[in-house]
């Protein structure tokens, strides 16, 4: 995507005369306008302008690195605001530290949980305004009374007192929500609240948003799942390079219609599957029974050559605890792992990667990549045999491998030094899984590898995975988005509590079709 | 070779600059400190400190830390000394079985650590106490002299009649502990576990073996440390290195090492350890009394580490 933005960007003028109607509309809760953000050469924001209502849900929709964080992060008080003006119910406010920002009703919620583990579910609501009696101790029930209360109320059927690190990820954002609400929060930031929730809880997270709305409440709701935007947000504002793009009614306009204002070029085939494998391809990987006691049920299944296999299921049916078994992370109890036919014992992650198997876990931060370390670092680390022989480096190898990868997979940076923190998710992505290309697998396990990643990010994960299996690698994705598992999958395998429920052919894949099996029908 | 050099001073410009300060300072208030001679005496003196210091910047860098070493050290000089002066042991075989005690100590180390869940500065602070104990009860709490040339020149001679021993020792370490660092699968899988240790696990690192090693180094090292220490001391002193460990972490933290692991560099520490060593001999030069040094030592390091934080936070 190089070429003239800015042209790009005027060729796109998506302000709809609905817009014009709102403009009008009386106060608002937020008006920020003209917002300019640089750092050390580099223009982040673009003399951007973003308004709020009362009780709206409004997106914030771009690529990574498009702005969106950064023009939060200088309304949560974290950067400071180079120009422009931020007015909240129409008085000028300046927001110098996260205080002020908190003081004047705005929380956020980030991608990463922020709760205290150990602290319980009061003491994590309450943190830092804990209710203190006469002598001055803490209220402890008066916290846990209101806790108690203010759960009922979101409907969550939890103690006060159980420590956070108990809960599921799913209830923890939900305390993070009634903390963020619990401040008299009157705009809340959303940043990508699904990335890690079931179907169903989503549909929750989904009530409790139209229940801040009724109460007046604004929400900036951040998210790469269209369907998602489709369903809660009233309005969506797009910005790309830094640059507002446009500000449009969730109503009036389509998703095509997003991408292409969103990556500023025509994304006509989202889901690219041209591949089909071979009829009666020879089976390459064959799970028999593989059990473990809480976690894995009878699991049996077969990967054939240069075929996607999707996993669909609910968080906790044990797909991700099933493939780490295969991988050697995990012991199991019984069953047996073949490959090309041959029982094989695996006892750890050397063992399956010395078979070709290799495994891109769903949380690239915490268990995969090296965040402090180069580009070049983490893509080579699996490979070191190859180019260092005691105290011999190869460094011309080194280097040109890792340009391959950063050429095959366009990942974007500034250099192969550069440390991985420094990049976008999709790029974080791209790392990891060169990292694994580079040991040349016959199996690759994906485990939702389009999780917060951004959309023309997605596509090209998507291109690199046609292009593997045309070179005869077989694929495991598991994926909790069903229309990315629908799209891009040969067969599905469905997951319920530790068992494979029924593997699913072409023709009958359908959401409803998975969501039943899925949930135990 | 140029761009090494050229990244080294960019990567270590501050307590470079800070070292430099320093030099400075104490050689207005006294000349003397400028000569050769006494250059090499703090190049000498640096050295015990420096050796803990290398393979402390591993275990660090790896997500632990090592507080048995000064203790190790005094295992280590007592039972070589023990096996001189006592049993006649050739020398050769003495400096072998000091050097075993210290590989044992670090291999203990470095097996609970890898194998428990037991926090190493636990484990550590454990084979310190065992370690102290053991010189006491080898020596009954006494020096153990020793009178042979040929031990004494492993800490007090001299190559070529200029260059220290321990300084031609502390060359060779830091060349060693650099390659180790930099050219060897060894040294890239310290970096990941200390960064990231699921991700070390997910990728099929073996961890156990490079905690292993790690710790087995730094045994290795304060054992040689041990017994160079003995040499110059012509004996065998269960009192040995007390808190030495303690100094080995302030050069190391000095050199820009993260003390939660994943980020240090070798040649960071070798400057920390000069820092240590040139404010020690300085301050002696100057006269100011040992009570006051440890004030003066503790407010640098709080200082140095201060800047290099802030230094890091702004670039």
């Amino acid at each position: 995507m190089d070429g003239n933005d800015e042209t790009t960007g005027r060729v796109t003028p998506i302000t709809l005369p609905s817009f014009i109607e709102v403009e009008r509309m009386s106060q608002k809760l937020l008006r920020m306008s003209g917002i300019e953000k640089r750092f050390a050469g580099v223009h982040a924001l673009k003399g951007v302008d973003f308004e709020l209502e009362s009780g709206e849900v409004h997106a914030l929709l771009g690529e990574n690195g498009a702005g969106k964080s950064t023009l939060m992060k200088i309304l949560a008080g974290i950067y400071p605001v180079d120009e422009g003006e931020i007015f909240i119910e129409g008085n000028k406010v300046s927001i110098n530290s996260v205080k002020d920002a908190q003081a004047l009703g705005i929380s956020i919620i980030h991608q990463e949980i922020s709760l205290v583990p150990h602290l319980s579910v009061a003491e994590n609501i309450f943190l830092g305004k804990e209710p203190v009696t006469k002598t001055g101790w803490i209220d402890w029930k008066k916290m846990i009374e209101e806790t108690r209360k203010t759960l009922q109320q979101f409907g969550l059927e939890l103690s006060p007192e159980v420590p956070v690190k108990k809960l599921t990820v799913a209830q923890q954002q939900m305390i993070e929500i009634i903390k963020a609400v619990s401040f008299r929060a009157k705009m809340i930031v959303m940043d990508e609240p699904t990335s890690s929730l079931t179907e169903k809880e989503v549909e929750f997270l989904f009530r409790t948003i139209g229940h801040l709305k009724e109460q007046g409440v604004g929400i900036v709701y951040i998210s790469h799942r269209m369907n998602e935007l489709f369903a809660i947000t009233d309005r969506i504002t797009v910005l790309r390079d830094g640059a507002l793009i446009g500000t449009v009614r969730t109503k009036d306009t389509t998703a095509d219609q997003l991408i292409s204002m969103m990556v500023g070029r025509e994304l006509t085939q989202y889901y690219i599957k041209d591949t089909a494998p071979e009829n009666g391809g020879e089976i390459v990987l064959s799970v028999h029974n593989l059990s473990k006691k809480g976690v894995l049920n009878d699991a049996s299944f077969e990967l054939k050559k240069g075929e996607i296999l999707g996993f669909a299921g609910l968080v906790g049916a044990g797909r991700s605890e099933l493939m780490k078994c295969i991988f050697g992370l995990d012991a199991f109890d019984e069953g047996e792992i073949r490959i090309d036919g041959k029982p094989l014992i695996i006892r750890n992650p050397n063992d399956a990667i010395k078979h070709g198997i290799a495994y891109v876990t769903e949380n690239r931060k915490e268990e995969g990549l090296f965040l402090i370390r180069s580009v070049q670092y983490n893509i080579t680390i699996k490979v070191l045999d190859k180019f260092i022989k005691w105290l011999r480096v190869n460094a011309r190898y080194e280097d040109q491998k890792t340009r391959q990868f950063i050429n095959e997979l366009s990942i974007k940076t500034p250099n192969p030094d550069q440390e991985v923190r420094n990049l976008s998710g999709g790029n974080q992505q791209k790392v990891l899984i060169s990292r694994w290309l580079a040991t040349n697998p016959r199996i690759l396990i994906l485990d939702e590898p389009t999780r917060g990643v951004d959309v023309g990010a997605k596509a090209e994960i998507y291109a690199i995975m046609n292009r593997l299996v045309k070179e005869g690698v077989s694929i495991i994705m598991i994926s909790s988005e069903l229309p990315e598992v629908i799209n891009m999958s040969d067969r599905i395998a469905v997951m319920y509590k530790g068992g494979i429920r029924t593997i699913l052919n072409r023709d009958e894949f359908s959401q409803e079709t998975i969501m039943h099996y899925a949930t135990g029908g | 070779m140029v761009y090494g050099i050229r990244s080294f001073i960019r990567a270590n410009m501050g307590i470079l600059a800070g070292l430099l300060v320093l030099c400075v300072i104490i050689a207005v208030l006294n000349p003397n400190f400028l000569t050769t001679n006494n250059l090499l005496n703090v190049l000498r003196q640096t050295s015990t400190n420096l050796y803990l210091a290398l393979a402390m910047t591993m275990v660090i860098i790896l997500g632990g830390i090592d507080l048995s070493v000064g203790s190790v050290m005094a295992v280590s000089g007592v039972v070589t000394a023990m096996l001189v002066a006592l049993f006649d042991v050739p020398l050769f075989i003495a400096v072998a079985a000091g050097l075993l005690v210290g590989i044992l100590f670090g291999a203990l180390n470095g097996y609970v650590a890898a194998t428990t869940v037991i926090p190493p500065f636990i484990i550590t602070l454990a084979t310190m106490n065992i370690g102290r104990g053991a010189a006491y009860v080898l020596t009954d709490g006494q020096p153990v002299r020793v009178m042979s040339d040929a031990f004494n020149f492993i800490g007090s001679g001299y190559i070529g009649g200029i260059l220290p021993t321990p300084v031609l020792y502390s060359i060779i370490f830091v060349i060693l502990c650099y390659l180790i660092m930099n050219k060897t699968k060894t040294g890239r899988y310290i970096y990941a576990v200390g960064g990231n240790p699921e991700a070390a696990r997910f990728s099929g690192i073996n961890i156990k073996r490079v905690k292993f090693f790690a710790y087995t180094f730094s045994g290795f090292m304060a054992g040689f440390a041990g017994i160079v220490l003995a040499s110059r001391m012509f004996s065998g002193q269960p009192t040995a290195g007390v808190a030495a460990e303690l100094d080995a972490i302030a050069a190391v933290v000095l050199g820009g090492t993260s003390m939660t692991g994943g980020y240090g560099r070798i040649g960071g520490t070798v400057i920390g350890a000069l820092i240590i060593g040139v404010l020690s001999n300085g301050l002696n030069l100057i006269g100011v009394s040992s009570f006051w040094q440890y004030i003066v030592k503790g407010i640098v390091i709080l200082i140095a580490v201060y800047a290099d934080v802030i230094k890091r936070k702004t670039a």
